[in-house]
């Protein structure tokens, strides 16, 4: 069965655009516009990674990320953040919480794709 | 529009021209058939109080509101009864930058035809009894003149006339 | 399937971004310290550049990118925010805008002036060159490695699976895996969720050894990490040396070491804290690792950074919200319209059947109908507050043009109008607005002058009322002169000497095309165009415009607007052999004309109606019927604003769902019509423009009265 990757972003761009790589690989995606959205997103589905960004309005990635640690579902899915070369310090943060990994913007759907496979197995 | 469209408006390669030819008073007009959309059996007909006579009144075209214009009031000719051969030409032009779907009135509809390049005439200045700027150019079929309207500029003279009545 | 090109939603997207931007920082003049407009301002900019280098405006992101650091000085509070610096934001958000819509029309000039400027307030680094690291040497031979790894016992709970890390290293080339279970614990004390097992991998690739460490990238600074490459000249004595050393570590090893793990101690001589974090071969340095070593040992330091405690001021809008192209919506409506033509024609059979069965289908589909039909046009609604947010960046700019201090307050953004409508009502606003502030407010010394307070107020507010939204712009500047506008008029021919005219027909005059009072012509207003056109599209939304003014104390502008442009409920009458549908919310009462009051009331211009004296107006005079009249009239009393009027028609026919098509431009100059539409027998009904007629039937019943 396909497997479902949720992305959170406040970018219906950057949604788009993740959701097109990702469909086109063969993924489930589903989409959440912020963090609280997310949380609750990912309480009501079964997913088998989370594609979050840190820049959020309302409740961020890093707390999201958090949160999402404290269900005793998501303990071991995958985490991956969307981050660029000014967030360090909140990747950090973000791994401290419980990422498994990031990607950084700017990035190319194949960089998206081995980060998928990466955290997902082939 | 489609580029099929865009091919027909105007010319063809060979510079033959495809026109839908109709009756008006005994007399026989053509239309470009870019123009034309559909034609229709008379249908109901509402009345529009104080609209300008030529057009004065609206149908229902498929779920569209469009008005009906009756090129007799326009050229000076007498109004008829209408009769079991009345047909409306749906056609759609620019108007004021507006793709505008108009109805018109004929007394019978011909054809779709090609009239040859060498057949289309500038427009004689004389014997004419209605306004030039209304012509695009005269063909010829066999010995009958065929008057091929320039349809666009009808109704946008009737625009232009209300314009000025609101100025003055 | 049907996927919007994400470069269009992205430029949608940053609309609202640089909306979002231009409201914080609007705001922010007012309250520079306000911590959670900063970071709305910085997480717009953000997004905009994130974005916008992803789906191809680079010109944009690299533009952005110093907005941004400036901002993030600002949140991070080594740079102060002031005036100056949100003003280059705001022209800054200007040039945004133009790059975004239209790179190649984008001044390059400019947007290097404005970063001049940036740099000056803000000491912002210098445009970044990225330097592209030439690519290694290609290593074509196949070298062996031996990783030895061990993860951070929670690693899993983080999402890691270091199974997948071990397919990853197998991926490279032929890999030897063998686990170091030293550092299990005894069966009773050990935690299944976590990883007690470290590898030893020996690895044999083509790939360098970056490639070995990119497969360890999101874990590196948590794990201890050796890769050794294994001496060349020794490499087959060597790797089989290795082999045989770590051959003896199988699955039966594991279960050995689970009952004895003393006896493992040789091959686990590694001891997991012990491994240095850097191996220890000659690799090329990698930029990625330094970024991020020092920023993890910061990270105790600023994990308490201020923007921990502002994350919780900040409004969450979890609004959940569908992006849906609007010609796509248009065809909803278009759909929904003609379904309600179909269902008021299935009424019409039901009404003549005896079938009860039908008769009930009929009143389920009406139910349905009707409901499919509000809830479509719910979705066209949107509030007025996106559109008057707008105006608040033309007050700025003006008060500063103009040398006028302006405080602009707004009312009732939430209320809902069509979408079709907000759109087309932004012009007219605008152009309102601006004539408000250029020529309604006075000028400082003119406000000290009247005795009133430096600042001008301009009031926009919003409500409905009834089936209308009633938009007003009002202004407390030194009101319209009745003097001037007449002189004007009376100079323009637009009006007779001496006439005499009411206020409102004399303030109506301001709306006629090249009328023009403005005394000096600014570049903004007065050029004589746009109060014309105001008029015209507002009456293009079958609206209307009132204008009320006080000498000394300020002007209101109201507008008129129906809440929507596609369906409403209607009256259908017949006045002749035609129908006419009248706006349901208009509509007061029908009453019958008696014979008697009938004959009374002709040469007349008003009836009694049960006391109240209202002017009417018969249609059939109006429309010119021709057929005899019914003998039994009705009136239908229909109200516009204040105002009354009563219409004479043969027939009250009922209730009609309206779909409301507009008149072409060929009739689109009948003032008496403001649509039409289709009934149920497939037959054209016009529409009535209810404040015209009302507006004409108050006429006509004056000029009666002068003439008696």
């Amino acid at each position: 069965m396909a497997k479902t990757i949720l992305t959170v972003d406040d970018s219906a761009s950057m949604r788009q655009m993740i959701k097109l790589t990702l469909s086109g690989a063969g993924y489930n995606v589903i989409e959440a516009g912020d963090g609280t959205q997310g949380l609750s997103t990912a309480r009501g589905n079964a997913v088998d990674m989370v594609l979050t960004d840190l820049n959020m309005p309302g409740m961020d990635g890093v707390q999201l990320i958090r949160e999402l640690r404290k269900l005793s579902t998501y303990t071991g899915v995958p985490i991956v953040l969307l981050t660029t070369e000014s967030d360090a310090e909140r990747k950090q943060q973000a791994k401290a919480a419980g990422a498994t990994g990031w990607i950084t913007k700017p990035f190319q759907p194949e960089q998206l794709l081995s980060v998928t496979r990466k955290v997902l197995g082939q | 529009m489609s580029v099929q469209d865009r091919k027909l408006a105007g010319q063809t390669d060979s510079g033959a021209l495809e026109v839908l030819t109709l009756g008006l008073d005994g007399h026989i007009f053509a239309l470009e058939a870019a123009h034309v959309r559909e034609i229709l059996d008379l249908v109901p007909v509402t009345e529009v109080p104080t609209a300008n006579p030529f057009v004065a009144g609206l149908i229902n075209v498929r779920g569209k509101v469009v008005p009906l214009a009756d090129l007799r009031t326009k050229f000076g000719m007498e109004r008829r009864p209408t009769t079991i051969d009345t047909r409306i030409i749906v056609i759609e032009i620019p108007l004021d930058g507006d793709q505008t779907t108009i109805g018109l009135l004929a007394d019978k509809v011909y054809e779709v035809t090609e009239i040859k390049a060498a057949a289309i005439e500038e427009t004689p200045r004389i014997g004419m009894t209605w306004r030039q700027e209304f012509i695009r150019c005269i063909g010829k079929r066999g010995d009958d003149f065929i008057v091929v309207l320039d349809i666009a500029t009808v109704f946008s003279s009737v625009l232009r006339h209300k314009s000025e009545e609101r100025a003055a | 399937m049907n996927v919007a090109d994400p470069k269009e939603i992205f430029q949608q997207e940053a609309q609202d971004l640089l909306v979002q931007l231009e409201n914080a920082l609007l705001d922010l003049e007012h309250t520079p310290h306000d911590s959670a407009l900063v970071d709305t301002a910085f997480r717009a900019l953000h997004t905009i550049k994130g974005s916008g280098s992803m789906f191809g405006f680079e010109a944009v992101a690299a533009f952005t990118h110093h907005v941004e650091t400036a901002f993030d000085k600002v949140r991070q509070g080594t740079v102060q925010l002031n005036r100056e610096l949100i003003m280059i934001g705001l022209r800054a958000r200007d040039h945004m805008r133009q790059l975004i819509e239209d790179p190649d029309a984008a001044d390059i000039a400019d947007g290097e002036a404005i970063l001049a400027a940036l740099s000056r307030v803000v000491a912002v680094d210098q445009p970044q060159v990225t330097v592209v690291s030439p690519p290694l040497a290609p290593v074509v031979s196949t070298v062996t490695w031996r990783v030895r790894m061990r993860f951070p016992r929670d690693v899993m709970a983080t999402g890691t699976n270091p199974l997948l890390l071990l397919d990853e290293l197998r991926d490279l080339g032929e890999a030897h895996v063998t686990a170091l279970t030293d550092d299990i614990p005894l069966l009773e004390e050990l935690d299944p969720t976590a990883c007690h097992i470290g590898w030893e991998i020996v690895l044999s690739t083509s790939q360098p050894a970056t490639a070995i460490e990119d497969v360890f990238l999101f874990v590196r600074d948590d794990m201890s990490l050796d890769i050794e490459r294994v001496d060349d000249s020794a490499s087959v004595g060597g790797l089989s040396d290795i082999l045989a050393s770590l051959g003896e570590v199988g699955a039966e090893a594991v279960l050995t070491a689970l009952a004895d793990k003393a006896e493992q101690e040789p091959v686990g001589e590694f001891p997991a804290d012990a491994i240095p974090a850097q191996p220890e071969m000659n690799m090329p340095a990698q930029p990625e690792k330094a970024a991020i070593v020092p920023a993890k040992a910061s990270a105790p330091a600023t994990a308490d950074a201020p923007h921990q405690k502002r994350e919780g001021s900040a409004k969450a809008s979890a609004n959940s919200s569908v992006r849906v192209p609007a010609e796509r919506l248009n065809e909803l409506m278009d759909r929904v319209g003609e379904l309600v033509i179909a269902q008021s024609r299935l009424r019409q059979i039901a009404a003549n059947s005896n079938d009860q069965q039908v008769k009930s289908v009929a009143e389920e589909v009406e139910r349905l109908v009707l409901e499919l039909r509000d809830t479509t046009m719910g979705i066209r609604m949107v509030p007025i507050g996106s559109l008057f947010g707008r105006f608040r960046r033309v007050v700025h700019d003006l008060s500063q043009d103009l040398g006028k201090q302006v405080e602009l307050t707004m009312e009732g953004e939430e209320t809902e109008l069509d979408k079709t409508v907000i759109e087309q009502l932004n012009d007219p606003l605008v152009h309102l607005i601006r004539n408000a502030i250029d020529h309604g407010l006075e000028d400082p010394t003119g406000r000290a002058a009247a005795g009133k307070s430096q600042m001008g107020r301009i009031d926009l507010s919003a409500r409905h009322a009834g089936t209308e939204v009633l938009i007003s712009i009002k202004d407390d500047g030194r009101g319209l002169s009745r003097e001037r506008i007449r002189a004007r008029a009376e100079e323009r021919g637009l009006l007779a000497p001496g006439a005499v005219v009411s206020d409102s027909e004399l303030f109506q005059i301001l709306f006629q095309p090249g009328f023009s009072t403005a005394a000096q012509v600014t570049s903004l207003s007065g050029r004589g165009v746009g109060m014309d056109v105001v008029k015209r599209t507002i009456e293009g939304l079958r609206g209307t415009i009132d204008l009320s003014s006080v000498a000394g104390q300020g002007s209101e502008v109201t507008l008129r607007l129906p809440l929507t442009l596609a369906i409403i409920d209607g009256l259908l009458v017949r006045v002749g052999h035609g129908s006419y549908v009248l706006p349901l919310g208009a509509v007061e009462e029908c009453v019958e004309l008696s014979e008697e009051e009938d004959a009374r009331s002709r040469g007349r211009s008003f009836l009694n109606i049960r006391g109240e004296l209202v002017p009417f107006l018969r249609l059939r005079e109006l429309f010119g019927a021709k057929t005899p009249p019914d003998r039994f009239q009705k009136i239908v009393v229909v109200s516009s604003g204040d105002l009354k009027v009563g219409l004479v028609v043969d027939q009250v026919i009922g209730d009609h769902q309206t779909v409301i098509k507009s008149l072409s431009k060929l009739h689109a100059d009948i003032e008496m019509f403001s649509g039409a539409t289709i009934l149920g027998n497939g037959g054209v009904a016009l529409i009535l423009d209810i404040a015209h007629l009302v507006a004409f039937g108050q006429a006509k019943e004056e000029q009666l009265r002068i003439a008696q």
